[in-house]
């Protein structure tokens, strides 16, 4: 019982810190998912949360038990063995019991399996390609208005303490707007991932993958991914950042031909106030 | 485990001719299993060290941000792939299969040898070769960022095809072969072997634990070796200018095609490296509990489960490539029944130790360190193979941590396990067991020191086969590679352990482990003679057994 306490307090300390930290990047010395900001990063998140309470529970369960043998039966407290080799029961019930430990980790699973990769009715279409070592983002619905461009990492001295996360013109959406993005690569393989969303799709040749995402309203701002498909010899330096601003911004954004991609500085809320 | 008569000395282990073969035609020549299973184990350690080299360097690197080592990335990805070409095909495979699996299936079948000697020495001096391949494809032209190939283990096109147009790539296949019909041979004489030479008495159900892992193990390879060999032929004939076009999407090709023959393969092997680790910690506990092993039909046969299902669940490796949700959702559930049999195993182990009297040899350290390990490593797998999650976690540290704590920490750990286990019985010498607990101590800590923080990296979002990362990586980082030397140093003392023992020659005598340890190998004088079982052992039928 002391154990089960000490534990449930341990973990419930572990999520309370995880949820207090500001995360649409990595957290510094982090060392849990980073802040949900659209719903099926939050459903992720809490299929994490959930799996993660069974495997600590039978991690804790062995450990313990295993403990208990080796000093209840170490050489001195038993010197005699028994000779017990068999027993149905107990056989029966180690395999019954991880067998309904799964079925109740395999609902949930699916669920959240399907409202990821079954793709909703979506509001807009973006378009990314990778490249060595970069990418390219497009948007078929805006194809008169935003010309397709490459987003490019920074080096840095201009990247400061967001060296291999900025870019110089980051992938624009707008926010509350279930979005679908279609993913394929030039040359060799590369991954389009933002941790933030729950997105980490393979870009591959010949092949337009899709995937969706929905950035909740009140989440605008910089979200950061990286590339997560080995690539070559820049693989770690072609970073992904999204800029997700209001509904009305990214409007002005399309009217104006994607103009502020150009400015490096610009975050997503002074977007918005320099529009204006 | 299956009661076996012990007659200590018996079977004329003292009072046949020894005569054994010069130097070089024992060695060079060799068609003795005893003999070929200690190439395989000197070679393990040879390639161990080279990998683990490689793998110190890349801590390094990483220990903090910026580059400081390499000269580029490329330059770091050639030391990330042939990490895991070396570990996996050079150091696990040879140790637990060529080295262990050579020295102690026939003794314990009671054989007299392998079924085919001849073919048993061409597997292990293909391997040499293989590896030469390996360490030469270092020095020639990768891809244009430098020499190596840097495309991972994995070998993914179009990177291993367009992208690395060097001639690196190819003595990497061309080793690989060799490496892969090494392993084939091998399984041919491990079926063999063991279906057909048991001695008078040793039904298949009577046969030891580490017979069963390896038999599996066996078939594993025979049936998954040779689709790695089709695909990276693809891949040869790919690569050649005006030649095939398997997974070129311009000529009608798909890459996809490749990752799912590579994993059709790839997961698969990744029972062949810890199914006989299982073999081996199997004896040891039951040795060091004093007691039968619990179970013992339930622990074979859950070793076929996990080889069947094995071959049924590769595409949960692929679940980001873009396949179709019904598959994932098929490849999700497929995958989480692998958990049941492996719960099996563990939950046996235990209830093996359960009523007996433990002791707490060095050999069984590693053990019960190998079950702690696997159980961590296990359930990190339960999470990973939930499709949905796996979108955070692939190609993330917890993916580097999770396969690390099942080989680098199961498998490697069922290795010291056995090598502790039968050091004696093998060379005839006892060693220092206070130096082998230092190497335990400082290996055990390290290995978790690395490898525990980078499911905290994983989780935050660190790719795999980064030479640079973020700042926010880098307190986990620094943990990390901090572990990296504590494990170095654990090196330093199996090296030393080895050493001292074979200066001091302390007589292990026939069985060190007393009354526990009750197969064939300890009937026989340690080292054994040459040729063992002139007269087959007769294996009597006494029912206490299960």
């Amino acid at each position: 019982m002391g154990v089960k306490r000490l534990t449930l307090a341990a973990s419930t300390a572990f999520f309370a810190m995880s949820s207090a930290a500001f995360a649409n990047k990595p957290t510094d010395g982090g060392y849990w998912l980073q802040d949900a900001a659209t719903p099926v990063m939050i459903e992720l998140t809490k299929l994490h949360n959930f799996v993660f309470w069974i495997i600590t529970g039978i991690t804790l369960f062995v450990t313990v038990l295993m403990a208990y043998i080796m000093f209840r039966f170490s050489e001195k407290r038993n010197p005699v063995p028994s000779k017990t080799t068999h027993n149905t029961m107990i056989e029966v019930v180690w395999t019954i019991v991880p067998i309904v430990i799964l079925l109740v980790m395999v609902v949930p699973s699916m669920k959240l399996l399907y409202l990821q990769d079954a793709l909703p009715e979506t509001e807009m279409t973006i378009k990314v390609t990778g490249n060595t070592w970069n990418w390219e983002y497009s948007y078929p619905d805006f194809e008169d208005q935003v010309e397709s461009y490459i987003s490019n990492p920074l080096e840095k001295e201009d990247a400061g303490d967001l060296y291999l996360l900025k870019t110089d013109a980051a992938l624009v959406v707008p926010v509350d707007t279930k979005i679908k993005v279609l993913i394929t690569s030039s040359n060799n393989l590369h991954a389009f991932a933002v941790p933030a969303f729950g997105v980490k799709m393979d870009a591959v040749p010949g092949r337009i993958n899709e995937t969706w995402f929905e950035v909740l309203p009140g989440k605008e701002g910089t979200y950061f991914g990286q590339c997560s498909e080995i690539c070559g010899v820049n693989h770690y330096k072609m970073p992904i950042e999204v800029e997700v601003v209001s509904k009305d911004a990214f409007k002005r954004w399309v009217a104006n031909g994607g103009a502020f991609t150009k400015s490096a500085a610009l975050g997503g809320g002074s977007v918005t106030a320099a529009q204006k | 485990m299956v009661a076996t008569p012990i007659k200590t000395g018996g079977y004329g282990s003292h009072d046949e001719h020894d005569d054994k073969p010069g130097f070089f035609a024992r060695w060079f020549y060799s068609t003795n299993h005893k003999d070929i299973g200690t190439l395989y184990l000197i070679f393990g350690i040879i390639a161990g060290l080279v990998g683990g080299y490689l793998s110190f360097m890349m801590r390094m690197e990483l220990a903090e941000p910026g580059i400081q080592f390499f000269e580029n990335g490329h330059q770091y990805n050639v030391f990330a792939s042939m990490h895991g070409l070396i570990m996996i095909f050079f150091m696990v495979m040879p140790a637990v299969i060529g080295g262990f699996g050579n020295w102690f299936v026939p003794i314990m079948i009671g054989a007299p040898d392998m079924a085919f000697p001849r073919m048993n020495n061409l597997s292990f001096w293909l391997l040499p070769v293989a590896f030469i391949c390996l360490l030469v494809s270092f020095a020639v032209p990768g891809s244009a960022s430098g020499l190596g190939f840097g495309g991972g283990w994995v070998m993914y096109p179009p990177l291993s095809t367009t992208g690395s147009p060097g001639p690196a790539f190819d003595f990497i296949i061309i080793g690989l072969l060799a490496a892969g019909f090494s392993s084939i041979f091998g399984a041919i004489n491990f079926i063999t072997t063991i279906l057909n030479m048991r001695a008078p008495g040793m039904t298949m159900h009577k046969m030891p634990l580490f017979a069963w892992s390896v038999l599996v193990t066996a078939f594993l390879l025979l049936l998954a070796l040779p689709v790695l060999a089709a695909s990276l032929f693809m891949l040869f004939t790919d690569r050649i200018a005006g030649g095939t076009g398997f997974f070129d999407p311009a000529r009608g090709g798909d890459p996809e095609m490749f990752q799912h023959l590579f994993w059709f393969f790839g997961h698969p092997e990744v029972y062949i490296m810890i199914l006989p680790a299982f073999g081996i910690v199997s004896h040891v506990i039951s040795t060091f509990s004093k007691k039968p092993i619990f179970g013992y039909l339930g622990m074979a046969y859950a070793m076929v489960a996990i080889g069947v299902v094995g071959f049924v669940v590769w595409a949960h490796h692929m679940y980001t490539v873009g396949m179709d949700v019904d598959l994932k959702a098929y490849f999700l559930a497929a995958t989480l029944v692998i958990a049941v049999p492996t719960g099996v195993k563990i939950f046996s182990w235990l209830a093996t130790m359960w009523g007996g009297s433990l002791r707490f040899t060095i050999p069984m350290q590693w053990a019960l360190a190998f079950i702690f390990l696997f159980v961590v490593g296990g359930v990190t797998g339960v999470m990973l193979a939930n499709a949905g999650v796996d979108v955070a976690l692939h190609d993330t540290y917890y993916v580097v941590a999770h396969f690390h704590y099942v080989l680098s920490m199961g498998a490697v750990f069922g290795i010291f396990c056995g090598f502790y286990y039968w050091f004696g019985k093998m060379s005839g010498y006892l060693y220092n067991k206070y130096i082998a607990a230092i190497h335990f101590w400082l290996f055990f800590i390290g290995v978790n020191v690395i490898f525990f923080p980078q499911h905290f990296l994983g989780l935050n979002g660190m790719p795999r086969r980064y030479i640079d990362y973020p700042e926010e990586f880098e307190k986990w980082n620094q943990v990390s590679s901090f572990g990296a030397y504590i494990t170095l140093a654990g090196v330093f003392f199996f090296l030393v352990m080895l050493v001292e023992a074979f200066i001091r020659k302390r007589p292990a005598g026939d069985n060190q482990w007393g009354e526990g340890a009750t197969t064939l190998e300890w009937t026989l004088a340690s080292p054994p003679p040459f040729h063992i079982f002139n007269t087959l052992p007769r294996i009597e039928d006494n029912d206490d057994g299960h």
